[in-house]
């Protein structure tokens, strides 16, 4: 049986997978839109952000994607909305550390942490990242602007 | 009938494989096979005992290689009923598909030619056709398949025009399973003067396969879905045919002898094929799969995988929350969970240490028939079992449960 832990971090995985947050694209020019397709499955997610002045000011995204990655990628969004860059690179580090097993701070990653077990299923890696490589790039590419 | 538990001894990987910390049920077998110790052995014996190279050098060694790795065309030959200067070794099933359509297609294919396929073809019998179409100008078409994926004389017939000049298909499809009428279309295409390739890749590890009876063109197979090596596989062609196809790659052992100003004599067919050192240790590995399942035979393996796949199909179609889309097939079984996106599950039946697969499976135009864009997959060979079966079924049941194997 689960743990009482688990049967938290479940729900939470589920309910973003049921209800996805920030889950439609925008045609707004002051959105960059970057398409993340996984060679290795099928999950094939667009992400778009509008970053100004070193803020995420908001994030989307959409597509096709297994529970893992649509929940991971809609928890994301709400964590790094309204972050600076700074900021939202800190949580990210955290959450790679976490998912490839080095120290990182539960804290700053809040519902995040539904994904702490990753790790126990390495072809799920992928899926729990997708989304989070995909902000990563458009944060990348803002600031090359 | 086949002593399962006699043959699963034959396999390392059946004893004391775990995945996930369970015992692993593998049941991916179109994906790849597991191999028998015999086939080990033989590619062990080889690196082990006499690792030289085939068709060089005058000593003994050479000999011995030469000999044991032409052997092999003999059993080739003898397996799928041709002579054995009609076995090309290939690097798979994708490679051999990849010789015929640019050796054979490229030079014999002209502009509005055209080729059939169809929708549920792997990638490998789709996307060399498809370059040769943007070289030579020729028209890819494909073929209606009726329910559950099924490919009928009938519906070869109506797509057949007056320019059709191959006809490229898998005698078992890898995801729909379903068996093509191989021999009538082949003598219906023969009337025509169309030329048939077959994929063999699924069906050639399950059931006897006579490609004289058949009458077919060409059939690539693979090594591996058969017990065998990776990376080595087999080109079939009617002799004349290989007479007229061209080499895609040139370079040592295919020329019989060459001059600078460009003159080129190519070695007679298979050989100006087989460019390169060859796969020794895969393609003599192949010929010790071939024996091992013959040892087995051809016929039971077919049968028996058959009453599994109607054990199965039978307690599947039991479970409310199970979509089968081709339970009348005799390959791969493609379902869904009702509900759960295909990696989701396929990860559940991991944490059960079961082997399957999710996603497009290599024929990612399949969805344009299915309607659905990915499934999960099970595929058996003879070393499967009911209790296995069982195993499977079980989790089946527990589909609402995915995220368990998240947190497992």
């Amino acid at each position: 049986m689960p743990s009482l832990d688990n049967m938290m971090l479940r729900q939470i995985i589920m309910d973003h997978y049921e209800n996805p947050r920030n889950h439609e694209l925008v045609n707004d020019n002051e959105y960059q839109t970057i398409n993340m397709d996984s060679e290795t499955c099928i999950d094939n997610i667009d992400v778009q952000a509008k970053i100004k002045n070193g803020k995420i000011e908001d994030i989307r995204f959409d597509g096709e994607a297994c529970a893992i990655c649509t929940a991971s990628t809609s928890i994301m969004t709400e964590l790094l909305i309204g972050k600076t860059i700074d900021e939202a690179r800190e949580i990210i580090k955290n959450y790679n550390n976490m998912i490839y097993e080095k120290d990182y701070d539960p804290d700053v990653l809040e519902e995040a942490i539904a994904f702490m077990n990753t790790h126990k299923q390495a072809n799920r890696i992928k899926c729990a990242t997708l989304g989070w490589m995909g902000i990563t790039k458009l944060i990348d590419e803002s600031e090359k602007k | 009938m086949i002593d399962v538990k006699k043959i699963r001894e034959d396999f390392p990987m059946l004893n004391g494989k775990t995945m996930h910390g369970k015992t692993l049920i593998y049941l991916d077998n179109g994906a790849t096979t597991l191999k028998p110790q015999k086939v080990i052995d033989s590619v062990c014996d080889y690196l082990t005992n006499y690792s030289g190279n085939a068709h060089r050098g005058d000593y003994d060694l050479s000999h011995e290689v030469d000999s044991k790795y032409e052997h092999v065309r003999d059993i080739v030959a003898n397996f799928i009923n041709c002579k054995k200067e009609e076995v090309v070794y290939t690097y798979g099933s994708s490679d051999s598909l990849n010789l015929v359509a640019f050796g054979y297609g490229m030079t014999h294919l002209h502009e509005g030619d055209e080729v059939l396929l169809t929708l549920a073809e792997h990638a490998s019998n789709t996307l060399p056709w498809f370059e040769v179409a943007k070289e030579t100008g020729c028209i890819i078409k494909y073929i209606d398949l009726e329910d559950q994926g099924k490919v009928t004389l009938d519906n070869v017939k109506k797509a057949i025009t007056d320019q059709t000049k191959i006809i490229s298909i898998a005698q078992i499809t890898n995801v729909l399973g379903q068996i093509a009428p191989i021999k009538e279309i082949c003598e219906y295409a023969h009337q025509k003067g169309i030329i048939v390739v077959v994929d063999g890749a699924q069906s050639v590890p399950h059931m006897p396969i006579d490609v004289q009876n058949l009458d077919l063109d060409f059939l690539a197979f693979s090594a591996h879905k058969l017990c065998g090596p990776t990376g080595v596989g087999v080109l079939y062609g009617k002799y004349e045919l290989l007479e007229e196809m061209r080499p895609t790659r040139f370079g040592g052992d295919s020329n019989a002898r060459y001059k600078s100003n460009g003159i080129v004599k190519l070695k007679n067919a298979p050989t100006k094929f087989e460019t390169g050192t060859a796969n020794i240790e895969g393609v003599i590995g192949m010929g010790a799969a071939i024996e091992y399942i013959q040892s087995i035979g051809m016929q039971n393996i077919h049968e028996y995988e058959q009453e599994l796949r109607r054990y199965a199909i039978n307690k599947m179609k039991e479970l409310d929350n199970i979509e089968l889309y081709n339970p009348d097939a005799s390959g791969p079984i493609a379902f869904n969970i009702k509900g759960v996106f295909s990696q989701d599950a396929a990860s559940l039946f991991n944490t059960y240490g079961i082997a399957v697969r999710a996603g497009q499976h290599c024929a990612k135009i399949l969805g344009e028939y299915l309607n659905v864009s990915q499934t999960l997959r099970v595929s058996f060979y003879f070393y499967n079992t009911y209790q296995e079966i069982d195993a499977f079924i079980d989790v089946c049941k527990r589909g609402d449960d995915f995220l368990d194997a998240f947190f497992g």
